[in-house]
């Protein structure tokens, strides 16, 4: 496992200096640079704008300002942000935590819900449950997470009022959290980021739910009718048993590798949910340094969503070994 | 066709053999699930919005009624029989009451005709008329149904040009690396990895950086499109070289090979063949993702810019809460963009089936 770990970790290693190159070569060739907007401010002396480019390196050709990045990369440090003017490993952080948990919940929430509705689908399949159910498969794999985001606030603020008058409680529009969150306690900031968690766990959700649970019925199905389930049913176990001991365990494997490739729709549609409600996460973060042309930011970004992804695709392989006996690290490795 | 395929199809004894001239068509109408044929109309219909936006859309997309901001959608009410000469339809202008909050009421008073096929267009009021907004109108006052007419030329088309480019591209190298393999294969191998442990939206961000503030509305569509085939084609090329490999080694390619046949000839005649149906599929279940891609750019206000309008930027407006609250009709083109996803997904899915040899009906 430890060599599986270091080899993958090597591999990681020019895919992100490619990438970092990539996205650097991008935005040097936007046209205009954060600074453009400064320029055009009469209050601001040329001599500052002089200065402020020498002091982000902007005067520099592009080879000598990208070594210099990595360079400093290398010592973890992601250069200054330009708007915020604070590095921007600080500002990275703390952002990239909110879209790890808004990731992670979303995904636990679309396997809760996704693998028991696709067992009792594909069991009872061609019943009236399984057509319904499909269908509404079919729908929210093709809503729109953005739409999905503006039609749940929509029913949220219809439906503020009325909650909050039944049960003094309504769901929160947007947002990462309330207003009077630094007031709080521990457990009531818990609950706050918890409550506003909920409509973007469920936007999220929906889309990997569908598009789960509908590869688990196809994946039942097919196991269902093989051999050796046969066999099982012929020793004489009963239907759970060979339902739960035999199709599920079979059933898992493409499951898990399926989870891992949906990551980095997860980590977009993440990103857009956020930009959408307003949360503070690594999407927004970027979107807003994209449209500010704040370069380091954005590479900060790009860099940081770019592990956060491989380290999950690490983490689907892991736990493909970790369900199916069949998979080990050698012949992952190999592959 | 044999008699065999017959024998196991029931229904060909007791349907009468289509004849005239879209025996095809009929036959896949026929063949579809009701979703299948909900999607193919929807797309039709979508299409058709986007081919004649002109005749279609009532309005001038980009004029402003400067009187009528974010006007709820009109009733439509029938004429007497006795007003038929006027025209079949008539709404009730709208009267602003309450500047503050922009809560409208009927005229009623006043009938403004609604006139089919005249003045050039399906249906429109007459010039100078009061306006008829059949899904309300948006914060400038311009009519929201003619800005989706409009839009839909973007949705729409990004899908099929990308999905052009980026297939093209893809099947033509992903074919030959597989058939030819060596260091071509290799490079494209490794950028294929490379692109896929991207977080291509995260990329797709990035991207959109470059096209500049100022260009037309035409040159931004070809950016955005640009951008998006760049980033997927190496995936499609992947899958294609996948199935050129192994098809190599299949006996007919080889008969091909023995009986002289050019490495192109054989390239184009029975390796790309062979791989088109799985292509077929995979690019129209790919196409959704070129249009959420256009919408999701529009909406950050990265992609295609006012007063240009496309489905993904007449939803920004919902970004602000108040209007979101105020005004729900913005959110009418989100449903455009979910049925235009859903019938290419459900298109996609019964083309798989179709075109499955294991299933030929």
């Amino acid at each position: 496992m430890l060599r599986f770990l270091i080899k993958r970790v090597l591999n990681m290693i020019p895919l992100l200096i490619g990438i970092t190159f990539l996205s650097f070569l991008v935005m040097s060739l936007v046209p205009g640079n954060f600074l453009s907007n400064l320029k055009m401010n009469p209050s601001i002396s040329p001599q500052l704008i002089k200065e402020m480019e020498a002091e982000f390196g902007l005067n520099q050709p592009l080879m000598v300002r990208y070594f210099k990045w990595l360079w400093a990369m290398m010592h973890l440090n992601l250069g200054m942000s330009m708007a915020y003017h604070v590095s921007v490993t600080s500002l990275i952080g703390t952002r990239a935590l909110n879209t790890v948990i808004l990731s992670a919940a979303s995904m636990l929430f679309a396997w809760v819900i996704a693998i028991p509705i696709g067992i009792i689908v594909a069991v009872k399949q061609n019943s009236i449950w399984d057509r319904i159910l499909s269908f509404l498969a079919f729908f929210g794999m093709s809503v729109p997470n953005f739409f999905l985001a503006f039609l749940m606030m929509y029913v949220a603020l219809r439906t503020g009022p009325t909650m909050e008058h039944l049960f003094g409680w309504s769901l929160p529009i947007g947002g990462t959290y309330s207003v009077d969150y630094a007031q709080l306690d521990t457990v009531g900031k818990i609950g706050d980021r918890i409550n506003h968690l909920i409509l973007p766990v469920f936007v999220l959700g929906v889309a990997g739910m569908a598009s789960l649970m509908r590869l688990m019925r196809s994946q039942i199905l097919e196991i269902k009718n093989s051999d050796f389930v046969r066999t099982a049913r012929a020793k004489g176990l009963s239907e759970r048993t060979v339902i739960y001991k035999h199709v599920l365990r079979n059933a898992l494997n493409p499951f898990v590798t399926m989870a891992g490739y949906g990551l980095a729709d997860l980590l977009g549609g993440a990103a857009l949910v956020e930009a959408v409600m307003n949360l503070q996460g690594l999407g927004l973060l970027l979107l807003e340094a994209v449209r500010t042309l704040d370069i380091y930011l954005v590479m900060g970004s790009v860099l940081m969503g770019t592990v956060l992804l491989l380290l999950g695709n690490l983490l689907a392989d892991i736990a493909l070994v970790a369900v199916d006996p069949r998979v080990d690290f050698t012949s992952l490795g190999s592959q | 066709m044999s008699a065999a395929p017959q024998i196991l199809n029931p229904f060909q004894e007791t349907s009468p053999p289509p004849t005239g001239r879209f025996i095809g068509i009929r036959r896949e109408w026929r063949l579809g699930s009701w979703p299948v044929r909900f999607s193919a109309l929807c797309l039709t219909l979508f299409y058709l919005l986007a081919i004649a936006s002109p005749i279609i859309a009532p309005y001038d997309p980009t004029y402003q009624n400067r009187a009528l901001p974010d006007c709820p959608p009109m009733r439509l009410h029938l004429s007497p029989p006795s007003d038929w000469q006027h025209a079949f339809f008539y709404a009730y202008p709208m009267r602003m009451v309450d500047a503050q909050s922009r809560r409208f009421a009927e005229d009623r008073t006043v009938k403004s005709y609604v006139h089919l096929f005249s003045y050039g267009h399906l249906f429109t009021t007459e010039a100078g008329a009061p306006p008829y907004f059949l899904m309300g109108s948006e914060g400038l006052g311009r009519d929201l149904f003619s800005r989706i007419v409009y839009g839909s030329r973007v949705s729409m088309f990004v899908g099929l040009i990308g999905v052009t480019i980026s297939f093209g591209l893809g099947i033509t190298v992903g074919a030959l690396s597989g058939y030819v393999g060596g260091l071509l294969d290799n490079l494209i191998m490794r950028w294929s990895e490379i692109e896929m442990s991207l977080p291509s939206f995260y990329f797709l961000l990035a991207l959109a950086a470059i096209i500049p503030s100022g260009m037309s509305a035409v040159a931004t569509f070809f950016m955005i499109v640009a951008i998006m085939s760049f980033i997927s084609w190496a995936g499609f090329a992947r899958i294609i070289r996948g199935m050129a490999a192994s098809v190599r080694s299949v006996p007919y390619v080889e008969a091909a090979r023995a009986l002289g046949g050019s490495r192109w000839r054989v390239l184009t005649h029975h390796v790309m063949p062979s791989v088109l149906g799985y292509a077929i599929v995979a690019a129209t279940l790919s196409i959704p993702g070129f249009i959420l891609g256009e919408s999701a750019l529009s909406l950050l206000g990265l992609g295609i810019q006012e007063p240009a309008s496309s489905w993904g930027n007449l939803l920004a407006q919902a970004e602000d809460v108040q209007n979101l609250a105020r005004y729900p009709w913005i959110l009418i083109p989100g449903v455009f963009i979910f049925l235009a996803v859903m019938s290419f997904n459900f298109l996609g899915d019964h083309l798989r089936d179709r075109l499955d040899p294991s299933n030929a009906r």
